[in-house]
């Protein structure tokens, strides 16, 4: 389904550029993505079941920490991935938005199980039909609840787009116009 | 004098023959239809007599759209812990301007019960200290357990009616 296959090795090869005796040049936009991608901070914003599953994510089975995501933040202020893992009701559509706000460049988002991509099973009054009708998401992450390989496939999907991103995409005219239409800023 | 449920039957409508407009049992519990406005009155008095209701376990509401007298109706629930009997008593009002008693300066209890009826089926409790929405969105502005709404969510874009054959 998606463009964006991920490549990242958990033993981080040094992206391209010229080495030799006692240097290494490469683009900075290069070596920043790397390090970026390899310690990506999760804000986990867990209501439900996939929130058990990303516990299980976290856990020393499947170990989050492998892709460099064993610090979770509890602060939106210093996380770079906000996983939002389960439903989210219309009355805490706006708390969520609040948190997206908070949360400081570069960040991205993981829509974690049915729920928080669709609305999931609650065709309801009270449930939003997904998440992206209050933040914009960069990643969907399908399941209910999706297994924790699920949910780290996801988190290297953000991994490829650290790596690719623009190293400010914040100034992009696109991602502008993009916040502007979720009415952030 | 066994606390029975026939006993306290017979206590309640001796006590307000007016008040008690029909009364069944199901499954050994008794419910007692009681008139609107004395509904407060009788529940103070099982609170305070020897009948010794003095928990208010629940409190909800119920649409009957069929019935246009008796639309909305709300259910209470009284337990007697001493004797461990409980009770339900209901009452039914037409659903314009849908007003019972609060029973919060009886029951602690009932005040956020009432908010969350008041919430879902848009009865008002009067004298309640502050009636507002508690469990909803305070913008959604109207009460969604009604039964005069889709099931479904309107905002919906994702479902097409011919993918889910309806």
């Amino acid at each position: 389904m998606s463009e964006i296959s991920p490549i990242i090795n958990t033993n981080a090869p040094a992206p391209e550029g010229f080495s030799g005796e006692g240097f290494f040049a490469t683009q900075l936009n290069d070596l920043i993505g790397m390090a970026r991608s390899l310690s990506l901070w999760p804000l986990p914003f867990a209501t439900s079941c996939c929130g058990i599953e990303f516990m299980a994510t976290m856990g020393p089975n499947y170990d989050l920490a492998r892709f460099g995501g064993e610090r979770m933040s509890f602060s939106p202020r210093q996380a770079d991935v906000l996983m939002v893992c389960g439903t989210i009701s219309k009355k805490l559509g706006p708390i969520l938005k609040e948190i997206y706000t908070q949360m400081a460049e570069p960040k991205w988002v993981i829509s974690v199980g049915a729920c928080a991509c669709s609305g999931g099973i609650f065709d309801s009054y009270s449930v939003l039909q997904g998440i992206d009708k209050v933040i914009p998401v960069d990643v969907y992450v399908p399941g209910c609840p999706p297994r924790p390989e699920q949910i780290l496939e996801g988190f290297m999907q953000v991994q490829a787009l650290a790596t690719s991103e623009s190293l400010r995409r914040r100034d992009l005219p696109q991602y502008k116009e993009l916040l502007e239409s979720y009415n952030i800023n | 004098m066994e606390f029975t449920n026939n006993f306290v039957l017979e206590a309640i409508s001796r006590e307000f023959p007016e008040s008690v407009l029909a009364t069944s049992e199901t499954y050994g519990m008794i419910s007692i239809e009681i008139k609107k406005g004395d509904l407060k009155k009788v529940v103070h008095h099982m609170k305070d007599s020897t009948l010794g209701f003095t928990f208010l376990t629940d409190l909800c509401g119920i649409h009957h759209p069929e019935m246009p007298e008796k639309e909305l109706g709300v259910i209470y629930h009284l337990h007697n812990l001493v004797e461990n009997r409980r009770i339900r008593l209901k009452t039914f009002m037409p659903k314009e301007n849908a007003e019972v008693d609060t029973l919060t300066d009886l029951f602690a209890a009932a005040n956020w019960m009432e908010r969350e009826t008041f919430d879902f089926y848009g009865i008002k409790f009067k004298g309640h200290p502050d009636l507002r929405v508690i469990l909803n969105d305070p913008e959604m502005g109207y009460h969604p357990m009604l039964k005069e709404y889709p099931l479904e969510d309107g905002t919906r874009l994702d479902k097409d009616d011919t993918m889910f054959g309806r």
